[in-house]
């Protein structure tokens, strides 16, 4: 189809949409008076049922679990697909390319560069147990620590070092982690549905709202999350910085 | 709306427009960047700290790393397809 | 003005499709689907908003204050960094492409003759 043609029917069409979103936009409820009654109930039973103090979290992964379940294994399965993917693409010949590493154009990272990349990683890791850890009590939760944990061993390479990386994280550490953390949420939901006969039913003990233990499996169910989470996206990562700095094909 | 939610809603619309109107895709990068970190400032002003943190993360960190990896991946290809 | 909130997700949604049309790159057209995909968000967030609202974080407020609705906070937190790795396996579809049809244009991709 021409450039022209395409841009024609996406004309008719955009015109049709924007009508039609109109129409549906401006038949919600105006902007900030929302009426649910989901998210009041919610917010009146948590404290009391659940002992967190940290809604969203608690929704993630307590009274809507099932829900993430289903979006932990769509990460899960993108993961894999993109390791499919690109790792047809790969030779046998890494082991010679590695030894020329070190004389690519960004190993040569300046001394500030590599001093902030010192500084970052511990605070970083940091920030992502803590994120980890309590969620149930103030902002944070499993997928953002995740993702903050992720970003710790990428700066070495921002350092230049992407063969210390390979080192530190290989593949096989990765693969795991990241089956580790979904299989553990998933034993924790069985764990609920043999003691409590409900599947993600809430069976360890509640504890005392706004300490580090409390909240039942919420601590646990972000965690196993966050390792999934950080295992996924290093692993992503890696795969397309193999692809440009290691292989020939 | 209070005043701050508008001022980052505009700066959003305009950081947006702004990735899907530019055509190179090594300068789209930057400006997706940007989008990002203006998306977590209106998060923030619309009473979501939690999709904040996870918005900034993700497109400051994640997004930019994925894409500029791809697009040296399919430079280098090209280059060695020219030679 | 409280319009402004749904008019910009619709903006952002078309200018992302326009972006998506009018592109000779395929990374392109990846960029600006997560520009249509974070005009859903806006969308979510702004059904759940009240006036006045608090976050819904209740470590350091009274329990009974107004909060904004926590559940499509849940909705677009996971949302977001799933479409990071949706996006990774569109790019790696982008390099096997290249690798397939020699070129990143949309309008060279043909339908393999083998």
């Amino acid at each position: 189809m021409s450039t022209r043609a395409r841009l024609l029917v996406f004309g008719l069409g955009g015109v049709a949409l924007a009508a039609v979103l109109a129409l549906g936009l401006g038949g919600l409820p105006a902007f900030g008076h929302y009426h649910g009654v989901y998210g009041r109930r919610v917010a009146q039973i948590e404290l009391g049922a659940r002992h967190a103090t940290d809604y969203v979290t608690a929704l993630n992964f307590d009274l809507r679990a099932f829900d993430t379940l289903g979006e932990e294994f769509i990460l899960f399965g993108s993961v894999t697909g993109v390791a499919l993917l690109l790792r047809a693409l790969r030779e046998d010949a890494r082991h010679e390319l590695a030894r020329t590493l070190e004389e690519h154009s960004f190993a040569g990272a300046s001394e500030a560069l590599r001093l902030t990349a010192l500084l970052l990683i511990p605070m970083l890791t940091t920030l992502g147990i803590y994120l980890a850890l309590h969620g149930a009590l103030t902002p944070g939760g499993g997928f953002q620590a995740g993702v903050v944990l992720a970003a710790g061993p990428m700066v070495i390479l921002l350092a230049g070092r992407y063969l210390a990386l390979k080192q530190i994280a290989p593949d096989w550490i990765l693969e795991a982690a990241d089956s580790a953390g979904a299989a553990a949420y998933t034993l924790v939901g069985l764990g609920g549905l043999i003691f409590s006969a409900v599947f993600f039913r809430n069976f360890l003990g509640l504890g005392t709202p706004g300490q580090l233990l409390s909240a039942g499996m919420m601590p646990v169910n972000s965690a196993a999350v966050a390792i999934e989470v950080c295992g996924a996206f290093l692993l992503t990562w890696t795969e397309f910085l193999d692809q440009s700095l290691l292989v020939r094909r | 709306m209070t005043v701050l939610q508008t001022v980052m809603l505009v700066l959003v619309i305009l950081s947006g427009t702004a990735v899907a109107l530019i055509s190179e895709p090594l300068h789209q990068v930057l400006v997706l960047a940007i989008y990002g970190f203006a998306l977590t400032l209106l998060f923030f002003c619309l009473q979501a700290p939690d999709v904040a943190l996870s918005e900034l993360v993700v497109s400051g960190v994640g997004l930019p790393l994925i894409i500029l990896a791809t697009l040296r991946k399919l430079a280098e290809r090209r280059d060695r397809e020219d030679a | 003005m409280s319009w402004l909130l749904f008019g910009a997700a619709a903006w952002l949604f078309i200018a992302g499709l326009w972006g998506i049309v009018t592109s000779a790159h395929l990374v392109r057209s990846v960029v600006s689907l997560s520009v249509v995909q974070s005009a859903t968000y806006l969308v979510l967030l702004g059904v759940g908003y009240r006036s006045g609202g608090k976050a819904p974080i209740v470590a350091d407020i009274a329990t009974r204050s107004k909060l904004v609705d926590p559940t499509v906070q849940v909705l677009v937190l996971t949302d977001v960094v799933i479409e990071a790795t949706v996006m990774a396996l569109l790019l790696a579809l982008v390099i096997q492409a290249q690798r397939r049809f020699g070129s990143v244009d949309p309008g060279d991709l043909r339908i393999l003759h083998d």
